[in-house]
């Protein structure tokens, strides 16, 4: 056995030799989220193709999963870097409804109440950052707070203002429709209508994938989720990178937030309640490791995928719907224990090449 | 051994998945149970609906009879049904959008919150898909461009149990809020505001809700002992009612109970003279004669309603009709 690995590792150096397309496919982090991917897309295909394979159908997914996928992109950062965000989901809510509330109420334009949101949401980000980094506390627990107090102001805060637990007539107010064109915008496109939020996901997803895989922040993120004490270390800058991480998924919220209330026209205070949990759910299902320092920005999008066409799909099928939770349990599950056991393997085979490269400079 | 084991397991999960999906689909379609040339249909035709309300009917007391409703007319005229809902007004919303890229013949749609749906519905009625609204929505269901309203607003609702306490001289009445930012309980306690005449009190335990039944008994008992003056407590669901009578027991009170909709225990607590009335909206009709509506505007292209609601309640049922309602909801029919 080792004389044979030795004699191959003769012909060319480990760390060089050539992997069939099908093995490097296996060793990608998202190979567990891509398989599930297909397996959901396939059954739908076979279960209602009338509409599930029309172009229709592809614009029905991504209206699904698109602002999913900009949460997901923002939590997956998040999640390489070692942190959660529980507070994620009912800040998409807040956001809308303070722009909401300004802008009916004080009369303000949509845009100057959208600016005063996103500041909002920026300082919730550094908040839970740096609650985080500063007093060490697991960010479970930093953002679960922020999740109740937010949850908690939502509705009080509306009800004092309001009267109600709904904001609405927001499309009364001036640049109503301006903000709706960036931010919700539909469109027609091969006989099927899309929606901007779809571009702003996979230009986001974009940027992310760039950011993490190309440039020095990147290479930081993965080390502040690997192990924050050897990046600070090195001379990576572990802090800021966790806050300014925390302040990326707030934006994300803010963004979000408003994609919602331009196309509601409205504002409820329950919105984004039990998100943060579909969230992450998407994120692992596309490969990230909870632990941090593992995982991709396209493996969450994935993930997003996934959640929409299974929501999609049930519909076209004409299931009981009751079953969609039973549904995600199990896709979430097979896609972690094919994620496991690629990554597992993936790593067992790089172990193999070192051991061969060691035992042939040995000679 | 390991990786067999891994293997192993992975098909085991995959084979979970098939069997799985195996029983959801299996009931689903609903076979045509007609075909029989007694049946009074007009015309037979081969026609899909779907329903899209505002909270999950799996999950929800409530709206599972307006489903059950909806599956029985939809069994009875050999209609596919499509049903589902969501308290997001976003998924709400999407699904309506399904629907309409699903090409379905007909939908009937709850409007709690008409603003966040107007683009949704306005997409169903340009596909040329006739709607109904159905619970929510009677003020503007005209403007949405549906064929009618079947339901009861909530706010009337309000009003009626607001008249009932009034006749049993009540003077303040808790108001029990068993979930955070539903349009729709609110608006109950907006109209029993309306109507009573006397004080209203509104009481949240949305943190325990119909999740923690004793958390909620425990909150309403603590809200009595701390507030002497209350002689009345308005629940707004069965569970809820429930909830508040044993409080009141608790408290050794002597507080008149009434609650929103119906479910066994509520009855045979209203024949025992421990409720004082339950209002009933009668939800399986909003869930049967959309379907009815929508078959006979499809097949026969008639109306109903005359350019008004079709109202469903509020009834109220009290001690003179409880018993006879109680086999009924036995059924999960009432």
């Amino acid at each position: 056995m080792a004389t044979e690995t030795i004699a191959r590792a003769h012909d060319a150096d480990a760390r060089v030799v050539r992997t069939g397309v099908v093995r490097r496919l296996f060793r990608r982090v998202e190979v567990g989220a891509f398989i599930g991917a297909v397996v959901v897309w396939v059954f739908f295909a076979l279960v209602a193709p009338a509409n599930w394979l029309t172009i229709t159908g592809v614009s029905r997914i991504l209206d699904s999963a698109s602002t999913l996928g900009i949460m997901a992109v923002a939590v997956a950062l998040l999640m390489i870097g070692g942190e959660f965000d529980l507070s994620a989901g009912v800040l998409t809510g807040t956001c809308g409804l303070i722009a909401g509330m300004l802008a009916t109420q004080l009369g303000l334009s949509i845009w100057p109440a959208m600016a005063v949101s996103l500041v909002f949401a920026l300082a919730v980000g550094y908040f839970n950052g740096w609650m985080v980094v500063n007093t060490r506390l697991p960010s479970f627990i930093v953002t679960l707070a922020t999740f109740f107090i937010l949850r908690g102001a939502n509705v009080g805060v509306t009800r004092l203002v309001t009267q109600r637990v709904l904001v609405s007539n927001i499309d009364q107010v001036a640049g109503f429709m301006d903000a709706r064109n960036l931010f919700d915008l539909e469109f027609s496109l091969l006989g099927a209508q899309f929606r901007t939020s779809t571009i702003w996901w996979i230009v986001i997803a974009f940027i992310a994938t760039w950011v993490l895989q190309r440039t020095r922040y990147g290479n930081w993120i993965f080390a502040v989720g690997g192990d924050a004490v050897a990046a600070r270390n090195v001379g990576v800058p572990a802090d800021r990178v966790k806050i300014a991480l925390f302040m990326t998924t707030s934006v994300a919220a803010w963004l979000v937030g408003m994609m919602s209330i331009v196309r509601l026209r409205s504002a409820v205070a329950s919105e984004g309640i039990g998100q943060e949990f579909v969230y992450i759910i998407a994120v692992v299902t596309g490969g990230c490791l909870l632990t941090g320092g593992y995982g991709s920005v396209i493996g969450a999008c994935i993930g997003a995928l996934i959640f929409g066409m299974a929501r999609v799909g049930i519909v076209f099928a004409g299931w009981d719907t009751d079953w969609f939770y039973s549904f995600l349990g199990i896709m979430l599950l097979v896609a972690v224990l094919v994620n496991n056991y690629t990554r597992r393997r993936a790593e067992a085979v790089g172990i193999a090449a070192a051991r061969a490269r060691t035992e042939e400079e040995g000679q | 051994m390991s990786r067999i084991g891994k293997t192993m397991s992975a098909l085991i999960a995959l084979a979970v998945i098939f069997s799985v999906v195996g029983c959801v689909s299996a009931p689903a379609p609903a076979e045509p149970a007609v075909q029989k040339p007694s049946a009074p249909q007009v015309v037979q035709a081969k026609l899909t609906f779907g329903m899209a309300v505002h909270a999950n009917p799996a999950e929800d007391l409530f709206w599972g009879v307006v489903e059950k409703g909806a599956r029985d007319a939809a069994a009875t005229y050999g209609i596919t049904l499509k049903s589902g809902g969501s308290g997001q007004p976003k998924e709400q919303a999407q699904l309506i959008e399904d629907y309409v890229a699903a090409k379905v013949d007909g939908i009937f749609v709850s409007l709690a919150n008409p603003d966040a749906l107007k683009d949704a519905v306005k997409k169903a009625t340009d596909a040329g898909i006739p709607v109904i609204t159905i619970n929510s929505g009677a003020s503007v269901y005209k403007q949405f461009g549906a064929l009618t309203h079947v339901g009861q607003t909530e706010r009337v609702a309000g009003q009626g149990a607001g008249e009932q306490f009034n006749q049993a001289g009540a003077k303040k009445v808790l108001c029990v809020i068993h979930e955070e930012a539903n349009i729709g309980l609110e608006e109950r306690c907006d109209g029993l505001k309306d109507s009573l005449k006397g004080e209203v009190v509104r009481f949240n335990v949305a943190t325990t809700g119909v999740k923690d039944v004793k958390g909620t008994t425990a909150a309403i008992q603590d809200k009595l002992t701390a507030d002497k003056t209350i002689d009345g407590i308005l629940a707004l669901n069965p569970v809820v009612g429930i909830a508040a009578r044993d409080a009141v027991k608790a408290a050794q009170g002597s507080q008149k109970v009434a609650t929103f909709d119906l479910s066994t225990d509520v009855l045979d607590a209203i024949a025992a003279g421990e409720l004082m009335f339950a209002v009933d909206q009668q939800q399986y009709l909003q869930g049967y004669l959309p379907v009815v509506l929508l078959y006979l505007y499809k097949t026969n292209l008639n109306t109903v309603g005359g350019g008004l609601p079709v109202l469903t309640g509020p009834g109220i049922v009290d001690k003179s009709n409880a018993a006879t309602v109680k086999d009924l909801a036995k059924k999960g029919t009432r």
